[in-house]
Formats: C-alpha cells, structure tokens, sequence
C-alpha cells in the first residue's frame, strides 16, 4: 500500500463527514442506534471495521492513539488496527491508557478510569441488544421506538427461573438515562459499572451492521437487573499472579496438562504498570539482579 | 515461569511472508500473467467484478492472483479498493435492447426475432474431462458467421404487446446507492437488485433453488437470457449531452411467472429480473428467481414464509464478504468473554450442587 495515495487515517473527508454527522446525532440520543453508510474497509467485516471507522472520523493528526483487544495491547488484531492506523494517518501511538487521546478497544474497559477529552471507541458484532430475541431488524426498531423492553426483562426472569441467576456475563445489556436499551458490546458484565458516569466520551461502532451510538461523559447507564436479583458484576475469584491486583479482570490461562492454571490482568498496560511499580503477585518472576 | 506472549507484530510480518511464498508456489513453475489470468480464467474475472462491483478485468485478475484463487478474498479486495475511488457522476441506464449479444436465448418460445444464439455455453457439453487440456494445444477456432444485423428486442416485450405482461413502471426517483446509504428495511426493488446483483451468487443461487423446489414457489420460465456488451453513456456537464465512456459484458435474465391474479391485479404473467456484470448465467437467472419471490407483497401473493420471500432474510445474509468477515472472526481471540462465560458455568455449577446437597441432606 503506497500511504501517500489514501487521505490521512485512510477515509475519504466526505466519509468522515458522514460518520461524524452519525456520531454527533448518536451524542444527541445517547444509546440509540443511528444507522451510517459503513464502508468497505481493507479488513474484513467482524473484525473491528465499525470501530475503525469511527476512529478514522474522530483522528486528528495530534492525537495518541491506543488500540487494545481483550485488553491487551499486543494482541495480533490490536497489533494489526494499531498498524493500519500508523500507516494511514501517521499518529503517535501508546500502550499507556492514560497518554492516549483516543483508544480503540475490543471486549474490554480499560481499568484506569478514564478522563475528560478521552475517547473510547467500542468495535460492535452485534449492535442490537434485542437481536437474538427477535431477529428482524424492522421489529427491533419499532420496539426500540415504543420502548418496548418487556420481552428482554422476560428473557431475563427466564433466566432467572431456569439458572437461578441472569445467565448473561458478556455483552450485558444496559438501559441508557432511562430510555434506550443498549449493547454495551461483548465487554465483559464486570466492565459494565464503567460505562455508566465516565469522564470519557464512548462511541460504538458496528460496521457490518452499519449502526453508531453513544454515550457522552457523565451519562447515566444502569445494568438491567431485578430488585431481587440485583446485577452483579463478576470475575475470577483470585488475584493477579503477575501483580497481584485484586479488583482487576483477570485472564485464565492454562499452564500445564495436569490442571496448572493461573490469572492474569487482562488489561497490559494496567498489569505492567503496577509490576513497574514494584507490586508483585503469586507467581512474579524473581527481580533480575 | 509464565511470559505473557509478545511479538504480535513479528508473527504477523513473518505470516505474511510466508502467505506471499505459498502464494507463488513451486517457483520451478512459470508465475501465473494477469493476462492469463483475465483470458484464461475469465468467468472467475467476471465472478469476482459482479460481487466486487467493480467492472475492470486487469484488477478483478489482479485479485485473484494475490488471493490465490480463493474469489471471495479476491472479491474482497475489489470491494476495499473500490471504496476508495472518488465518484464522478453516475451513467445513464444502460440500453439491454441495444446489446451486441454473444449469447441469447429464451425458453418460452421457439423462434424469436433475431433469433437464438447459443454462445460460448457449457450447455450440452459432456462434462468428461479432456485430457487434452493437460498438454499444450493449438488455440481451438470456431466456425464463423456475420453478426447480426437485425435488432434483437426483449421477448418480453413481445408478450407485452398482448398484454398478458405485467406491465413495466418507470420509477421516478434516482434509485437509491447501496454503497453509499445504510440497507434499511423495507427494500424497494430497485435496492434489493441492487443487493442481489453483488450478492454471493452461491448463496442466491440456493435461495432460488429453494424456491423451485417448493419454498415459496413461483414457477418460472426463462423469457430470455442474454449475454453481451452494452454500451455505457454518462452525461458530461460541460458539453450537455452524453457520450460512450465504454462498454461492458453483461448478463441478463428475465423470467416469466405465472401469476393467477389477487385482489388487486388481475391473471397475468409476472417478471423476475437479474441482471449481472460479465458472463454469469447462473447468477443472472437466480436473481431472477429470488427477485420475483421477493415480489409477493407488492403483487399480493400470500407470504408462505418461505426464506426466499423474506427480504430481510435475503438482503441482510446475501453478501459473502459480510459474512466471511463476520463469520471468520471468531477465530479471533474471545478469551475475556469464554472467561466470563467459565466464571458463569462455574458459578450456576456450584450453585447446582449446593442445591442437591441440602435436598440430599433433607
């Protein structure tokens, strides 16, 4: 790819344009879904195009750009936008949430909570959070409309009735300042307090479904519970074995074929930060002399 | 001890590295040209510029090299590129009536002004494979005869004059852009076409199948099919009338159905329309299929549920790159979400035995 040929951070200006128009109207309704005429990106739909997108629109040249998958920084497809968008708009990038004016995640809320003038930007599979109770989109927007949520608490108590518990524990759906039921995007249920109240400026983009929304700083969101069955965010029941961190979400992995397992922050930078600072956890290597 | 895994970005280079080698193969073997390509493997070209939407032969062969044959990688790339090219302005409706056909054929009546071609066709070949091919040949020749001359006009129109045809209606607004504005349901006809037209020609093709076979039947006959090029005309600005920009092969089929009459129209023969870029019959005649199913609601007919008469159905899983690319995203990691999915097996597990426990001990 010659860099020089495409506009900066890749998207024609007339795109752009049209995206923002999207992203400003999604800030106006905060949590309803405005549909965008998403374009075909050089990756493959599924694979972060919505979120692409809406981080080419919201580029300047001075930003410091964080791109993270699962929360990590080096993972293949976070390694691979981070790349794209080196390549294509020539922006500072970081590892450290805290340095970055804009940052594109899959999956997770960084947990160093954020500040005023940053911007979090969600890659969205699947933006309607009533899709898989009622496949038609024609449907599900009338229900949005008429805010006609029954059937989603109905799944819920049906959980409920069945498991004993609300058997969501990703993509958890929220209900935005009271009127807008919302997909938070596949993050996990333990992420879902951080949406609601952020000093940053959250966008979701779904590019194969071709819908925007967001939510702007200080918004209201509040997970979809019963009294009685109040939401709860959940994690591993341990500490991170590489910092020792106890209210961070933590990955599993696998360390032998005899049942060796340990946990991890999921979330890098915040993992590498605390271990630069000297915390230690269960299985830290030795301090190198 | 446990080192989180680093190096994203040099096993992706080396991937890729490695994808260009395997790309070429055996370099003892003479590289594939891109004129072979276009020459040679030609329905593929065409394949590839009808679901890639972009008529150009050099790069729709340029895609299929890169992506080592695999059409709907290299449709992909087609569909990337195209987004990027500016838009002058769009061409007037091309002119089918005016075609130079290679190929043209109708399986309602038996002789027809200007006549049936058959056209460089599988029809009626035995499919035995011909060694021959294995070697080195001569480049076969075809017997050759003057064009034709007389004008060769739409079948359909011929029963249109009866007016046993549905007739034809002229839609007033600019048909909608695909590219450029969101699919929103409902579709109108000229976007659903639009939708078939780029569509996975397996998929429609199914989707037409199912209809012959049941699932929303509307028993077509193939009016006519024709293949050739058409002439592409735009109006310039600057000098007020249009001129010939170029041509390009396409494929068009339309379909006469049988239609009973409802409420509100009376007994008559219905259309289905597909129209294709490049030489693609079986795409052209399949969208034909699934257009007319899609018609019910317009034409009152009684939606039997079937898939074919689903617009949202059709419109919204039709295209091979939004689902390849959604399809082939879960192998990207999903750990944060399977751990929270763990915590919960484990959580409703526990809860479970703790349950049958106190019965037990009841």
């Amino acid at each position: 790819m010659s860099e020089a040929a495409y506009n900066f951070a890749y998207l024609d200006e007339a795109t752009k344009r049209m995206i923002r128009r999207a992203l400003l109207k999604g800030l106006a309704i905060p949590g309803y879904q405005v549909p965008f005429a998403s374009r075909e990106m050089p990756m493959p739909y599924g694979w972060g195009t919505g979120g692409v997108q809406v981080t080419a629109a919201c580029l300047t040249p001075e930003d410091c750009l964080k791109v993270i998958d699962q929360g990590a920084d080096d993972t293949t497809n976070a390694v691979s936008i981070r790349k794209f968008f080196e390549r294509t708009a020539g922006v500072a990038t970081t590892e450290h949430t805290a340095e970055a004016s804009v940052i594109q995640t899959r999956h997770r809320i960084p947990e160093q909570a954020l500040t005023e003038g940053q911007i979090l930007v969600y890659q969205v599979p699947i933006p309607e959070p009533l899709r898989f109770l009622e496949p038609r989109e024609s449907e599900t927007r009338r229900m949005h409309a008429l805010e006609e949520y029954g059937l989603m608490h109905v799944k819920l108590y049906e959980d409920i009735a069945r498991h004993g518990a609300i058997a969501t524990s990703y993509a958890y759906p929220v209900k935005v300042e009271g009127r807008y039921v919302m997909d938070p995007s596949p993050i996990p249920k333990f992420d879902n307090p951080k949406l609601g109240g952020n000093a940053a400026i959250q966008l979701f983009g779904a590019g194969r479904e071709q819908r925007i929304y967001a939510l702007p700083p200080y918004t209201q969101v509040v997970s979809l519970d019963f009294e009685d069955h109040p939401f709860e965010p959940s994690k591993a029941d341990h500490d991170c074995d590489l910092c020792g961190a106890a209210q961070s979400y933590l990955d599993e992995v696998i360390t032998d074929d005899r049942g060796g397992r340990m946990f991890i922050c999921s979330d890098t930078d915040f993992c590498a930060s605390r271990r630069a600072d000297g915390l230690r956890g269960r299985l830290s290597p030795e301090e190198a002399a | 001890m446990y080192v989180a895994t680093k190096g994203g970005e040099r096993a992706i280079e080396a991937a890729h590295q490695w994808l260009a080698e395997a790309r070429r193969g055996d370099p003892a073997v003479p590289e594939l040209s891109i004129a072979q390509i276009r020459e040679q493997m030609t329905l593929a070209v065409n394949r590839v510029m009808a679901e890639g939407s972009l008529y150009d032969p050099d790069l729709a062969a340029l895609a299929i090299k890169q992506a080592r044959g695999d059409l709907i990688e290299a449709i992909f790339l087609i569909r990337a590129y195209r987004t990027t090219l500016p838009r002058f302005g769009g061409a007037l409706p091309v002119e089918t009536d005016e075609m130079a056909v290679t190929r043209r054929i109708s399986a309602t009546f038996k002789d027809v002004p200007g006549g049936q071609v058959l056209g460089p066709t599988f029809d009626y070949t035995h499919r035995l494979l011909d060694f021959a091919l294995m070697a080195d040949g001569d480049a076969p020749q075809a017997a050759r005869k003057p064009a034709e001359t007389q004008p060769v006009p739409h079948i359909l129109q011929l029963l249109d004059r009866d007016g046993l045809m549905e007739p034809l209606t002229q839609g007033e607004a600019t048909p909608p852009d695909l590219t450029r504005e969101p699919l929103e349901m409902p579709a109108d006809r000229p976007l659903r076409l639009q939708a078939l037209a780029r569509g996975d020609e397996g998929f429609v093709l199914s989707m037409a199948y199912s209809t012959q076979r049941g699932y929303g039947r509307t028993h077509a006959f193939v009016g006519e099919l024709r293949i050739g090029t058409c002439a592409v005309e735009m109006e310039i600005p600057e000098l007020g009338f249009a001129v010939e920009i170029g041509e390009i092969e396409l494929t068009e089929c339309e379909t006469v159905n049988q239609f009973t009459g409802s409420k509100t129209e009376p007994a008559q023969f219905t259309r289905g329309y597909g129209l294709v870029m490049g030489q693609s019959e079986r795409k052209a005649i399949s969208m034909s299929l699934v257009d007319r199913a899609l018609r019910w609601d317009e034409l009152g007919e009684e939606n039997t549920g079937a898939p074919a008469q689903d617009a949202e159905f059709v419109l919204y899983h039709c295209d091979n790159i939004q689902a390849t690319g959604f399809l082939e995203h879960i192998k990207l990691p999903h750990y944060v979400d399977f751990q929270s999915e763990l915590e919960l097996i484990r959580k409703l597990r526990r809860d479970a035995g703790a349950e049958t426990c106190k019965e037990a001990a009841e």
